[in-house]
């Protein structure tokens, strides 16, 4: 008889429904993840301000081009989906949010808050700019 | 430790298909995962036919159809085929359950799937390795501890307190939950999983035992307790209704309202 050592590891993500709440939290961590490189984005727009006219004016326009806007859209909506889904657990944090009905829901508006702030940002940015 | 993919020994290869049973047309197609430890070959996934007209409506009946009938080698636990036991724990359709209590019309895909339990050592078939997961279920001390000298009768507990354990007591230890939680899956070694930490806060908030400080402190871990990331596939999967992540949620905030 074969020790435990040579026992096969049974299927998990290859064969588990995807559930709503589960690629939530995968998205969670990934746009943590995300959130530590495009917190450099505004890092260098301030370190560049700091250092001369001529810097600023390079990261400036290259963050200004159509490229660094895209960078700079999925960058805010990263940070707003991140933030509600902290918002998310600090309900769970009181206990509450776990119901069958609850926890679809959250995930919902998370996702649904996210996209439309984050669209939100974007057009009050169009108009202030003009 | 996250790890994506399945071992090169654990890998899924062609399986065989078995021929349809004769004389029905009412047919329902399984697909199920096999593994022999005896033959070296990895495992794989085995087609088989189930006369619908000479098998009862669930899974469960399936499968013992294709025991009884098609294939006596499969290999799978079962006993009490009414929920009650938890011995036919196993992922159908995507998600784990009781195949005792899932109905063949409601699975949603074209033929019934059936794996063992997910991210689990499997001793054969459908048939998982549950020695950590009950050894974890030990390490929460599952049993009244108290102080005071026993009482000449039993120890008393109002009605209000035994209501608190309702959603908790009931849980058959089938594994389900445990099983469907990727925090689980990456971190069982070090990560308790939702079925102890429901067993851990059923005897946390029993108003008859008096070792919740000791019991809290043995929880207080980034792993054994604090690796739950409220995924809420256990909540999703158990086959009682009962809900861990709640349970597990609710450990946290004791954790932070015994420092007040």
């Amino acid at each position: 008889m074969p020790g435990a050592a040579e026992r096969p590891l049974s299927p998990h993500l290859q064969i588990y429904r995807p559930m709503l709440t589960m690629m939530m939290s995968i998205v969670h961590r990934i746009t943590g993840v995300a959130l530590y490189f495009g917190t450099l984005l505004p890092v260098i727009w301030l370190l560049a301000a700091a250092s001369s006219p001529e810097a600023f004016a390079t990261v400036n326009g290259l963050l200004g081009s159509w490229i660094g806007l895209i960078i700079l859209f999925g960058y805010s909506w990263a940070l707003i989906h991140h933030a509600l889904g902290g918002v998310r657990h600090f309900v769970w944090d009181f206990g509450h949010g776990f119901g069958p009905q609850a926890r679809e829901l959250l995930a919902k508006a998370t996702i649904g808050g996210s996209v439309v702030l984050t669209v939100l940002l974007w057009i009050v940015i169009a108009v202030v700019k003009g | 430790m996250v790890q994506l993919t399945l071992p090169k020994n654990s890998q899924l290869v062609a399986g065989k298909v078995w021929p349809k049973p004769v004389g029905t047309n009412r047919l329902t197609e399984y697909r199920i995962y096999r593994w022999n430890p005896d033959d070296g070959k990895n495992p794989s996934v085995d087609t088989y036919y189930v006369d619908r007209d000479d098998c009862g409506p669930m899974v469960l009946d399936g499968l013992i159809y294709i025991k009884n009938k098609i294939d006596p080698t499969l290999t799978f636990r079962r006993s009490c085929r009414e929920g009650i036991c938890g011995s036919c724990a196993m992922n159908i359709d995507g998600t784990n359950t009781l195949a005792c209590l899932k109905s063949m019309d409601d699975v949603s895909a074209k033929s019934v799937n059936v794996y063992p339990l997910p991210h689990m050592p499997v001793v054969k078939d459908l048939v998982p390795d549950l020695t950590q997961f009950y050894a974890q279920h030990a390490s929460v001390e599952p049993w009244l501890h108290t102080q005071t000298p026993a009482p000449e009768r039993e120890w008393r507990q109002g009605r209000g307190d035994r209501e608190k354990l309702d959603g908790l007591y009931e849980c058959i230890l089938c594994a389900c939950c445990s099983t469907s939680c990727p925090s689980y899956w990456w971190n069982g070694d070090r990560y308790l999983g939702p079925a102890a930490l429901l067993q851990a806060y059923r005897w946390l908030i029993d108003s008859r035992d008096e070792a919740t400080g000791d019991r809290l402190d043995d929880l207080e871990d980034p792993f054994r307790l604090y690796r739950c990331h409220t995924i809420m596939n256990c909540a999703k999967a158990c086959p009682k209704g009962l809900n861990p992540a709640k349970a597990i949620a609710e450990i946290k905030k004791m954790m932070v309202e015994r420092q007040f």
